[in-house]
């Protein structure tokens, strides 16, 4: 496949979330950042794809990961990358969203990249700016490009995700990588099956297509992908659970869980991880943990939808 | 001078009336009904003739929830703007919601409001008095003094009153000033940071629900409190089949309550806020289907006994944020009529009783003159055109609140003239 080619399949000003995408748009994603991955691992990591493109990272919420990684892709291709992280929210500190996002227009960006903690931001964006907006998390709604690489991931170890069963275990309500996770993995041609307790699973969301199961050993049973998803300690205020301690106890995983699980189940987690409570360091570092490989195709994946977003042509095309 | 509106057809269920006829206005009030054509013995005054042939009169529309924001956020709206809006929109009596700043706890903003109502206002105000003081839901507000500087009720809209204790003396009190309490009914702890309603749109939008049973809960409870202390209660913009329920087992019962339901909680779902339109998000959220056909069949068979804008005006700023840092509310006044007319287009009224829910009903209980062409009675009215459309365009609302979710949208049925004690207060063409 030419990246010419793929260019002219993808046709979105955005990527918002993975719920607007066709099963062959996300196809083409993991495609096109399979044939990225190699870039990472030469001597001099860099190609001049997207030189004199400008890619704007706007933070309302604190990540590390994300914002490296989105970073580290968009530099890989030659872009010019400037990161701004807003550690309190627009309303407090005072100027709105909009009006942020209105003043790095005018500066001419080609895309920007938005984290932010309320569901929609980056739609609203996307209405209003003609730069490429990327959802790089909102609120409780989707974190697209994190299912994307976990897609890879799994796609990388099975070679296909059609027929897999993926077990979510933790905090569905409050997750937008459940979400989106969700969305992809069923319109791949996987089953999907959340594991929590009541508390945490959004009333309803077997209209997603989705198995629902209230039992840890129960709900991996048979599961070709087991997923944990972090608690957040901040939500304990909300008694969702009573204690860290029993929901270890419940729904963490751990070696002798994970022998419900379908034989080489990969392990995986979108981080950070809390060792010891949803995942026992054990199983974080075990044999079957893509963990780290997770991390390692999202540079991939992120120089994948920057390359489509920006109707990118290799450097080397141009001579 | 004399008025008459001639030829129209005058729809007043409070004297059964429905038919062509000539309206004769004199000082103010209406001083007589006749057959169409027919001429008034002895008028030989000057007589101003209004054409109102192929038209619809019907008493002055009576919009028992409002926001007027004036004193405090003048900037979202005023009682200049709001009251002209309602005049825009048809309406000629309106209470307004005492969550101002300073909340109307006390006689002065009473006064105040009515004072500036008689200076700048279009329509007839009648403030609303706050159940507690500051609506923080503790003390009580002086009822007394609040009825005797003006006000036709108590409420905190906006807030439940969350001590039960305290709403249960608040209706005992209410009670012995004849006072209805108008209750927001919503329980904090289950509706929490809730910005839409709970269920499969709020999941796929990953925002924070807030589910129909924070409403039914407080609605179950202050049902019971009403039974219990013998005080008229009013239920503030029902929405949910669950409080119809619970609203139409009470009245069969005989508790004395009393139910209003909005135009935008009868017409849309939670489906609209799909679209992240702020626009949308409102207090009590948009819920599903099966809760807007409840509330049609409630409206049907008089469970419901009042439909009401519950007019939320903001500023542009209050709503061009966030879907969960957005303002709550719906800039209501200017498109009642046309979206109430929807409901009679669809069979859920008649237009008598569209004139019950609009007009006779919320001057009933309010306690207010007003929701009669009885002659003798206050000549409120309007002339409507049931039959012309018209595209809502909020840059041309009177209102200051341009937040409306049916902007673009094309009604039937429109306002030509509002008129309030004989003076014309809203004129289409004009």
């Amino acid at each position: 496949m030419s990246f010419n080619a793929s260019a002219k399949l993808w046709q979105k000003k955005d990527l918002l979330g993975i719920k607007d995408l066709s099963a062959q748009e996300i196809g083409l994603i993991l495609e096109t950042a399979e044939s990225f991955k190699e870039i990472s691992t030469r001597e001099i990591k860099k190609v001049p794809t997207l030189r004199g493109k400008t890619v704007v990272t706007l933070f309302y919420e604190a990540s590390t990961r994300t914002r490296t990684s989105f970073e580290i892709a968009a530099k890989r291709l030659s872009a010019d990358t400037i990161n701004i992280s807003v550690s309190t929210s627009s309303v407090v500190k005072g100027e709105t969203l909009l009006d942020t996002a209105l003043n790095l227009q005018a500066m001419e960006p080609d895309i920007l990249i938005l984290r932010h903690n309320a569901s929609g931001a980056p739609n609203m964006l996307a209405k209003a700016l003609r730069a490429s907006v990327i959802n790089a998390g909102d609120g409780f709604r989707e974190h697209p490009t994190q299912a994307l690489l976990d897609m890879m991931t799994v796609r990388e170890k099975k070679g296909d995700l059609r027929g897999l069963l993926l077990a979510i275990v933790g905090d569905i309500a409050h997750s937008r990588v459940a979400r989106s996770n969700i969305y992809g993995f069923t319109k791949m041609g996987a089953r999907v099956r959340v594991v929590a307790p009541p508390t945490l699973i959004p009333r309803g969301i077997e209209s997603l297509g989705v198995e629902v199961c209230h039992h840890l050993l129960e709900g991996i049973r048979g599961a070709d992908v087991v997923m944990a998803l972090r608690i957040q300690k901040e939500r304990l205020q909300g008694a969702f659970f009573p204690s860290e301690r029993e929901y270890s106890r419940f729904f963490g995983l751990s070696r002798r869980v994970l022998e419900q699980a379908a034989p080489e189940a990969l392990v995986m987690h979108p981080g950070p991880m809390n060792r010891g409570v949803e995942i026992s360091p054990d199983v974080a570092d075990g044999p079957f943990s893509v963990i780290l490989d997770q991390v390692t195709n999202g540079v991939a994946v992120r120089m994948a939808v920057l390359y489509l977003l920006a109707g990118g042509i290799r450097g080397e095309d141009l001579h | 001078m004399r008025i008459c509106i001639k030829g129209a057809r005058l729809i007043d269920p409070s004297q059964g009336m429905d038919g062509p006829a000539d309206i004769w206005i004199r000082e103010g009030l209406v001083e007589t009904i006749c057959r169409a054509g027919s001429s008034l013995p002895g008028a030989t005054e000057h007589t101003r003739v209004l054409d109102a042939k192929g038209k619809v009169v019907v008493p002055g529309l009576v919009d028992m929830h409002v926001h007027l924001r004036e004193p405090g956020q003048e900037y979202k709206e005023t009682i200049q703007t709001g009251t002209m809006a309602a005049a825009a929109g048809g309406v000629t009596s309106l209470a307004c919601m005492p969550n101002t700043d300073p909340v109307a706890d006390h006689g002065a903003v009473i006064e105040f409001v009515l004072h500036q109502a008689q200076k700048n206002g279009s329509v007839r105000v009648h403030p609303v008095g706050a159940i507690t003081k500051g609506l923080k839901g503790e003390a009580l507000s002086e009822i007394g003094e609040l009825r005797e500087a003006g006000a036709v009720a108590i409420s905190d809209d906006g807030k439940s009153v969350g001590n039960a204790l305290v709403m249960r003396r608040a209706m005992e009190y209410a009670r012995g000033f004849g006072l209805p309490v108008i209750s927001h009914c919503e329980d904090k702890s289950l509706s929490g940071q809730g910005v839409m309603n709970e269920g499969e749109v709020s999941l796929e939008l990953g925002l924070r629900g807030i589910p129909a049973l924070a409403e039914e809960v407080m609605v179950a409870r202050d049902l019971l409190l009403a039974e219990w202390t013998g005080c008229h209660l009013h239920i503030a913009h029902v929405s949910t089949a669950g409080s119809v329920r619970l609203i139409r087992d009470a009245k069969a019962r005989g508790v004395k309550v009393t139910a209003e339901a909005t135009p935008h909680h009868l017409i849309l779902t939670q489906e609209a806020v799909r679209q992240w339109d702020t626009d949308t998000k409102v207090n009590p959220p948009l819920r599903t289907q099966q809760d807007v056909e409840a509330l049609q069949e409630a409206l049907r068979d008089g469970t419901i006994d009042v439909i009401a804008t519950d007019h939320a005006p903001h500023a542009r700023v209050d709503k061009e944020v966030e879907y969960d840092f957005a303002a709550f509310g719906i800039s209501g006044l200017e498109t009642l009529v046309g979206l109430t007319l929807m409901l009679v287009e669809r069979g859920v009224l008649d237009l008598q009783e569209w004139v019950r829910k609009l007009s006779c009903n919320p001057a009933r209980i309010l306690g207010i003159k007003a929701g009669t062409l009885a002659p003798g009675s206050p000549a409120d009215l309007v002339i409507l055109d049931p039959e012309s459309s018209w595209k809502v365009d909020p840059a041309r609302f009177y209102s200051k609140g341009k937040n409306t979710p049916f902007k673009n949208w094309t009604l039937r049925g429109r306002v030509l003239h509002t008129m309030v004690g004989g003076r014309t207060v809203y004129n289409l063409e004009s």
